[in-house]
């Protein structure tokens, strides 16, 4: 994974963000990935949210695993701290840096095979745990870096480029996730910023876990006919009913205000998040009826993307263990040490 | 053998073995037992033998007194309380000639059991428990005070002093100590009714555990990781390990638990823990946890045995390369695979040592007992932190599980934490550029900033290739350069661990190489073989990597032994490796049934070895 330096061309004035910081801020090496990967999109999209969200990059903590897609978060946030872990791993290390330190934003980036596969154990129970993190999978379908091989998201009748068709029945992790009690759930294409970008900053501001599934075609192994996670096949069917917009906390209260048809669901920070359009009978709340929806779609070939669901009211990993406020990890040695004279007294237990 | 014809008087020294059933809690008769002794001042062992079972298989306990602290597993047993009517033939023949058997006389005894160099004592516990109790439960666990009662009796025990351990224990249930009072009199005063008291073996109060305590290395574990200031463990549950993380628990709900006010008039006030145990999925998960609290500048631990630590391989690897603190108990137990989970063995040095792929080497510490577990277990996080890598504390099944007197532990308000060189934003602010691998300090070690600290000290962790900068590199110099730094700092350790205890007596040509649990049997044996006219010189190996005084140790000795439980010596290999010495320059004593080492075995083997 080489990090060659991005070229700083001047432009035209940047934009900044609250913390007076510009998009360039917010980016990291250059990314060494295949032209045209859709988990460079991804990279944007996330780069995007944390500066519209004025994000501390100092405050960031971005995870991966191992494979093409693990590679990216060097490619975001440079003055974010790092930690590209091994294949799977991602979710069990996350789940202990959340726990000793509580302040920070935790991204985490992984692959289908990182995911699905070698580290399904760990997303399942980072998801149970509710550690306040993002997750996000980039998912192509295929194991990229070992070139190509099927994942376990490939869909049935999806043909590699080598080998043969495949028969066994894909995991999918919206699913997964409902079933497992997730509070966040949301689907989206590495193709389409327009949507990813806000759900990405709703996940931010999420009080748990935020699975974002986002379908990212893998130009040199799975772009192909009969592919499933083609950027052909999702211009074709993909089905973008359930749009989301988010508020963040500081902006006018009156933004919150939501229309007829409309739905909001306030953050634990105080964010908004308003679906804009919802199909009808639609519940973003609800966890059967998002599985019902999602379900009818995929029989009929068609993915669904968006904030499919929300649960806004369960508490988080650091509220179920009572936590202090700050982080754990800066407790000093006076408070965590109970010293001599307890270990005196504690002493007589054991006569 | 002889028989005994005219039995001598001993005090405060012999072993007995109690044979029970497992689950029909005779735990709690053993210890009682086992605690008065200690209360009346004698050095004790006791040794709990028991099946991977919850209920109804075999299961032993071995109480070994001996007033000059020889307190290793004995062989020989002067009493076997014989209450498992499945394993009586066995354990009537493992009771040495001239002995004694309790037994519970409510059922005859086969005739072809019998035995004319022994003494059979019954008594009718059942029947005596039937009478006495109407719930069945209780007629069942009465039993076990019951024969405790007769124990008392037989080796004079204090009466009163038992009394009050009961009182103490039942405090708060009358009813249960009432009842456990009348069980413990109905067996000592059928016993003292029936036979003469005591035996002559037989207990006399002294004075050599007064400053001691009785406690299992699982829970001195949890206390020295509660008094290092771990904030954050992850772990899976096993066997022989759990106890640690249940003791761990227990303890931060007493001291690191508090109520912190309601932040508004009328709301409830909230409950703070200043810990977080993950009870995780799998002990992949487990060093996941860990290494992700260790790299957020947190103490943070686990506990496992051997499955565990296999699974573990490539997150140590991984924390070994990107230099990552993490502490990890490993309370051994027999392998391979899943063994014999409830039996004690040293078999995962080598797996420890060298754990994870590429070329890996791990700190290691070695305890003997749960004081030892207790000091180490806060070296340990020293030791991690200050090398910023995976510790490893080696305790077993023997130490972790069983009740061992040991002195009473202190701690010392002046203990500051070596937390390593971690940079502040203000030493950030002073540099030009930070650089997570370079400027190593004289231990090798470079200074690492935690997530959180400023931009400046931002950097991107991989398990990949990297330069002395932190950055990817394929390069083959750029790659030597940080993994022959990281070999200098292993060994730049050996100066740190635990330095290994050396005993010399004048003159001795026999060396005994040993560590962890060996420790009691060893130092007997070297007694043993002085009165036999060799004179040994003892040396306990208590850190990896070796401090020299090991290789220098070996040289000194023509007859140098080193002495383990497992089959394939290997801590006799590793020193061979670390140190180069011909490894036939050494001669293994192994022990690796799954029972703790005797002094005996090791007495036998070297005799052996030197008459040949
Ligand atoms: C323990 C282990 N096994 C196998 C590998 C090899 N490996 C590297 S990446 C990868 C699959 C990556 O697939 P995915 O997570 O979907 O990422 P993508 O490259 O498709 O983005 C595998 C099997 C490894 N690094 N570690
Ligand atoms: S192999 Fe596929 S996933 Fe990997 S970088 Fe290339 S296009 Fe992206
Ligand atoms: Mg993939």
């Amino acid at each position: 994974m080489p990090s060659i330096v991005k070229p700083l061309i001047p432009l035209a004035p940047l934009a900044r963000n609250d913390l007076g910081l510009t998009i360039r801020d917010y980016e990291g090496a250059m990314s060494t990935l295949c032209a045209g990967c859709g988990h460079d999109s991804i990279t944007a999209a996330i780069t995007h949210a944390l500066w519209e969200l004025s994000t501390p990059p100092h405050m960031i903590a971005k995870l991966s695993g191992i494979g093409c897609s693990s590679k990216t978060p060097t490619y975001f946030v440079r003055g974010a701290h790092g930690f590209n872990s091994a294949h799977g791993r991602m979710a069990a290390i996350a789940t202990g840096a959340a726990a000793a330190n509580r302040e920070l934003t935790y991204i985490g980036v992984s692959g289908d095979g990182d995911s699905l596969s070698i580290g399904l154990g760990h997303l399942a129970h980072a998801i149970r745990r509710a550690v306040k993190m993002v997750y996000i999978i980039e998912n192509n379908g295929v194991y990229g870096l070992t070139k190509g091989q099927l994942s376990a998201s490939a869909d049935v009748g999806t043909r590699p480029k080598k080998g043969e068709t495949n028969v066994v029945a894909p995991i999918d992790p919206i699913l997964l996730g409902l079933s497992l009690g997730a509070t966040f759930l949301a689907r989206s294409f590495s193709g389409d910023k327009e949507q990813l970008i806000p759900i990405l900053k709703a996940a931010v501001a999420h009080n748990g876990l935020a699975l974002i599934d986002v379908i990212s075609p893998c130009v040199t192994f799975n772009d192909h006919e009969g592919s499933t996670k083609s950027y052909r096949f999702m211009r074709e069917h993909e089905v973008k009913e359930v749009v989301a917009d988010f508020i963040p906390e500081r902006e006018e209260i009156s933004a919150r205000l939501s229309g007829g048809g409309r739905r909001s669901v306030t953050m634990h920070d105080g964010s908004v998040i308003t679906f804009r359009s919802v199909p009808e009978g639609y519940d973003p709340t609800d966890r059967m009826a998002v599985e019902a929806y999602v379900r009818e779609h995929q029989s009929a070939g068609e993915v669904v993307t968006g904030l499919l669901y929300l649960d806004e009211t369960k508490p988080s990993m650091h509220q179920v263990n009572h936590t202090p406020p700050s982080a754990l990890n800066r407790l000093t040695f006076d408070t965590v040490c109970p010293g001599s004279a307890a270990l005196a007294e504690l002493m007589a237990d054991f006569r | 053998m002889t028989i005994d014809v005219t039995p001598q008087v001993r005090v405060n020294d012999f072993a007995i073995k109690l044979a029970n059933v497992n689950g029909t809690g005779s735990a709690s008769a053993n210890g009682l037992i086992m605690q008065a002794i200690f209360r009346m001042g004698i050095p004790v062992s006791g040794k709990n033998l028991f099946p991977s079972n919850i209920q109804g298989l075999p299961t032993w306990y071995e109480i070994r007194v001996n007033a000059q602290g020889h307190t290793a597993r004995a062989t020989e047993y002067d009493l076997m309380v014989a209450m498992n009517g499945q394993t009586y033939r066995d354990d009537i023949e493992a009771v040495r000639s001239g002995g004694y058997v309790l037994y519970d006389s409510s059922w005859p005894l086969d005739a072809d059991l019998a035995r004319d160099d022994v003494t059979f004592l019954g008594a009718p516990y059942a029947s005596m428990c039937l009478e006495a109790f109407a719930k069945p439960r209780e007629r069942i666990l009465m039993k076990n005070i019951a024969y405790a009662g007769s124990i008392v009796a037989l080796l004079g025990i204090d009466l009163e002093l038992v009394r009050g351990l009961l009182a103490e224990t039942f405090s708060r249930n009358p009813a249960l100590r009432d009842s456990n009072e009348l069980a413990l009199r109905l067996g000592y005063d059928y016993t003292t009714a029936n036979v003469a008291c005591p035996l002559p073996f037989r207990v006399a109060p002294m004075d050599a555990t007064t400053d001691s305590i009785l406690i299992d290395g699982n829970t001195a574990t949890a206390l020295g990781a509660l008094w290092a200031g771990a904030t954050v463990s992850g772990w899976y549950p096993i066997t022989p390990a759990t106890g640690v993380m249940d003791n761990f628990t227990k303890l931060c709900a007493t001291y690191r638990r508090h109520t912190e006010p309601a932040s508004e008039p009328g709301g409830e006030p909230t409950v703070v823990n200043d810990y977080a145990i993950i009870q995780a999925e799998d002990e992949i998960a487990a060093i996941g946890i860990v290494l992700g609290a260790g790299w957020s500048g947190a103490r943070s631990f686990t506990s496992t045995s051997g499955p565990g630590i296999s699974l573990m391989n490539e997150l140590l690897g991984l924390a070994y390369y990107t230099e990552i603190p993490a502490v990890i108990v490993d309370v051994q137990r027999t392998g391979p695979s899943t063994g014999m989970p409830t039996r004690t063995q040293q078999a995962d040095l080598m797996l420890c040592a060298y754990a994870s792929h590429g070329d890996t080497r791990h700190i290691l510490t070695f305890p003997a007992n749960p004081a030892e577990c207790f000091e180490f277990m806060v070296r340990s996080f020293d030791l991690a932190e200050h090398f910023q890598t995976p510790v490893m504390m080696l305790s077993d099944l023997d130490i972790g599980m069983n009740d061992w007197v040991v002195p009473a532990f202190t701690w010392d308000d002046n203990f500051v934490p070596d937390r390593g060189p971690v940079l502040s934003n203000e030493d950030l602010a002073q540099m030009k550029e930070f650089f997570r691998y370079s400027n190593p300090n004289a231990d090798f070690v470079t200074a690492r900033t935690v997530p959180g600290s400023a931009e400046k000290g931002a950097y991107f962790i991989r398990g990949s290739g990297h330069d002395k900068l932190g950055h990817y590199t394929e390069d083959p110099d750029k790659y030597l350069e940080v993994v022959d730094r990281l070999k200098r700092k292993h060994a730049a350790a050996a100066a740190h661990v635990p330095a290994p205890i050396i005993e010399t007596r004048p003159g001795a040509e026999v060396g005994l190489i040993t560590l962890g649990s060996c420790d009691l049997a060893v130092r007997e044996a070297v007694d043993l073989l002085g009165q036999a006219g060799i004179a040994a010189d003892y040396l306990r190996v208590r850190g990896f990597p070796f401090a020299d005084a090991v290789a220098d140790f070996v040289r000194a000795h023509p007859h140098t032994f080193v002495i383990e439980q497992n089959r394939d010596a290997q801590l006799r290999s590793m020193i061979s490796i670390e140190t180069g010495l011909p490894i036939l320059s050494m001669r293994p004593i192994l022990a690796y049934g799954g029972f703790p080492l005797s002094a005996e075995h090791v007495v036998t083997a070297v005799r052996e070895e030197l008459e040949n």
